[in-house]
């Protein structure tokens, strides 16, 4: 699952970015693995979406969401 | 000098960390902005006292990490290299306590270079809003630098700060080591251990922002109250710029006139009042328009309300090869294209920010109005469609939509011509939203003023001196004793009037003679001035009586054919070049000091009056 799959209201942890070009620029800006990441906007015509990464708010392209993976949080993790 | 002496501290973190707030806090205008050569990065400065040492505070550029994400910022981070002589002996890091995470993601890194740190944790005062505590005692003692507290919205801790730096022993300590420093997952991994010790959430709270948010960016409302806001400020930008600018106008036009009777009539006397202050005059009369564009913009940005319009005009601007942040030069070009231009610096993406700046200035601005209304009234009939749309008033609307498609078509156009040299993302922080720094948002109107006068204001004089000369001298020797350029006589015989003559045949198949050649360039000073010109050239003694002016154009007749010169076509024709060519060399020199290059302000002349000529040619030649 990447974070364009993931809907309002669910919480996911992510696993990895993917290869890509904007790889270190998304992990530098917090999206790595063992991160908690909500959806918290949707722009009028899907795109951009904005996150809710471990606290503070992150707006990427559909494309570059794409590209982190993720999987959904299970409570007893830890 | 004395410089090398003086202990150098530079205040890093990441963007919309409140660094830029602590900086004005503590220095306030004593502020020095220098430019790093062959960049467009601006560094501020400024020596500060604290119990009679001496310190220079330097601003770096708000980021997320050393790793440079583009040209410019590959330049502003050479100051830490080990050898460079601005290299800082202090870093004073400032860190959204709200964001600890990210925030201490590039602390880590600075912590490695060898230079002594402090650590700021700043607004703390939202970080306990939403529920977070932090053990800032513990954090001392973890990371073994000194830890503060403040708050550089209102200013709090600000002594602490001060104490800090005189305090420091400037010896290093690196609290954070990683075996691979290029390791992302394991710096944050470290992060997160120390933040396991020294942050508790205690409860999960919802901070205003959460709730403001799906509002702002509403498919409906967002755009709604978006385009309700431009209107607001458009309205307040015209009604407030023009008292001072008529203020600005009146007080040339008198200083002019005071040189006219004091001095001999002279070839000088002519330079200063037509050339100088002239000139001067056409820097210092945009001042109004860009400070209160700056004000409005800047309470924008300020809030935070700035990246919410980026993100939900993004998907739109983006087909067209610009970008969500390419909004807001847009619309300012609306006003005026200069205060836009200067705007761009905002879009980090380069080829964003090259199309965005080639394009703006087609977007009709405030100094088009002028010569569209005179144009308007000389030959488009006073009819009204369906008892009540005025067809003037549509003409004029037309003329703006007409302006914002030639603008979006053309970025369109050199997104296929312009390559893409750096990585293209939109991955943008939106930050919390507060109110407005007021502090902050008029040392930046203030600021941005005088970068215009001094910079773009130095190529307006010199060019507006060229004009001057172009206008007043010709090359038969008895024009050159005539020194009144104001005589429509005298004007025909000057250079300008043999430019308007030779470029008679070239401007024909637009429908132009020889006196609106003239027109067109001396307006290349500013659109505006194109009024002035016509009302010269048909000898009218006040060239804001528009009604005269209109008059004399609308019963000038072709002395062969004996049919108006202003026809439709013609007066079409002629809105049209004014819509699409780049008549304002105030906005070529801002280009030239936004981009360091002649080639793009040269590029957007010869693309502009391309554009201009073909269009207008078509509009000529389909209603003759």
């Amino acid at each position: 699952m990447v974070l364009t799959d993931i809907q309002k209201g669910d919480h996911v942890v992510i696993i990895g970015v993917k290869p890509c070009e904007i790889r270190d620029k998304l992990m530098e800006m917090g999206c790595v693995p063992g991160t908690s990441v909500r959806l918290s906007l949707k722009a009028p015509l899907g795109d951009p979406i904005a996150f809710d990464i471990d606290g503070y708010c992150l707006s990427m392209r559909k494309s570059e969401a794409a590209q982190i993976e993720v999987e959904h949080f299970v409570e007893d993790v830890k | 000098m004395s410089n090398n002496t003086i202990k150098k501290v530079a205040l890093c973190g990441n963007p919309n960390c409140g660094k830029s707030s602590l900086f004005n806090h503590l220095t306030g205008l004593k502020q020095k902005i220098t430019n790093i050569p062959g960049t467009t990065i601006d560094r501020k400065s400024a020596v500060i006292h604290i119990d009679g040492t001496q310190y220079q505070l330097i601003d770096t550029p708000g980021t997320y990490s050393v790793n440079p994400k583009s040209k410019d910022e590959e330049v502003a981070l050479d100051l830490f290299k080990p050898n460079h002589p601005e290299r800082p002996d202090l870093i004073i890091y400032v860190a959204d306590a709200h964001n600890l995470k990210r925030n201490l993601f590039y602390f880590s890194q600075l912590s490695e270079l060898n230079i002594p740190i402090i650590l700021l944790l700043n607004m703390v005062d939202v970080s306990k809003a939403a529920g977070i505590d932090i053990d800032t005692a513990r954090l001392e003692k973890e990371l073994g630098i000194p830890v503060l507290e403040t708050n550089a919205r209102v200013g709090t801790g600000l002594g602490d700060i001060e104490k800090a730096i005189s305090g420091t022993h400037f010896t290093t300590h690196y609290p954070f080591t990683n075996e691979d420093k290029s390791d992302i997952q394991l710096r944050y991994e470290r992060i997160s251990g120390l933040l396991k010790k020294i942050v508790h959430q205690k409860s999960k709270r919802q901070l205003i922002t959460e709730r403001i948010d799906p509002i702002l960016t509403h498919p409906l409302w967002g755009y709604l109250i978006f385009l309700t806001l431009l209107f607001v400020i458009f309205q307040s930008v015209f009604w407030l710029a023009e008292y001072p600018m008529q203020g600005i106008e009146y007080a040339f036009d008198n200083i002019g006139q005071l040189l006219m009777d004091v001095l001999p009539e002279n070839w000088f006397r002519s330079l200063l009042v037509n050339g100088i202050v002239a000139g001067l005059a056409g820097v210092v009369v945009f001042i109004p328009q860009i400070a209160i564009l700056f004000f409005f913009m800047g309470v924008l940005e300020d809030t935070g309300y700035m990246a919410r319009v980026s993100f939900i005009m993004d998907k739109i601007l983006r087909g067209l090869g610009l970008s969500g942040k390419s909004i807001v030069p847009l619309i300012s070009g609306v006003a005026c294209a200069i205060p836009a231009i200067m705007a761009t610096r905002n879009i980090e993406n380069w080829k964003d920010r090259i199309i965005t700046i080639l394009v703006t200035p087609l977007m009709s601005c405030s100094a088009r109005l002028p010569v569209y209304t005179l144009l308007i009234s000389v030959a488009i009939p006073d009819v009204y469609l369906m008892g009540i749309f005025g067809l003037k008033g549509l003409v004029l609307l037309a003329m703006y939509v007409i302006g914002t498609v030639g603008s979006l078509v053309s970025a369109l156009v050199f997104k296929f011509i312009i390559r893409q040299t750096r990585l293209n993302y939109f991955i943008m922080e939106l930050p919390v939203y507060h109110p407005p720094r007021w502090k902050n948002i008029g040392l930046q109107v203030i600021q941005k003023s005088r970068s215009f006068v001094t910079e773009a204001g130095k190529v307006i004089l010199i060019v507006s001196i060229g004009l001057w000369f172009l206008a007043s001298y010709g090359p038969n020797p008895k024009t050159a004793s005539v020194l009144e350029p104001t005589e429509t006589a005298q004007l025909e015989t000057s250079y300008a009037g043999q430019f308007g003559k030779v470029i008679e045949p070239v401007i024909k198949p637009l429908g132009f003679n020889w006196k609106i050649g003239i027109a067109l360039l001396t307006s290349f000073a500013a659109r505006e001035v194109f009024v002035g010109t016509m009302s010269t050239i048909y000898s009218v003694e006040d060239e804001n009586n528009l009604v005269n002016i209109r008059e004399k154009m609308t019963n000038e007749r072709d002395p062969v054919t004996g049919k108006p010169v202003y026809s439709i076509a013609v007066v079409l024709s002629l809105m049209i070049f004014y819509a699409f060519a780049m008549q304002c060399i105030s906005t070529l020199a801002v280009v030239f000091k936004e981009t360091k290059s002649l080639k793009w302000p040269l590029i957007q002349l010869f693309y502009m009056t391309g554009l201009a000529y073909v269009a207008s040619f078509v509009v000529y030649q389909l209603l003759s």
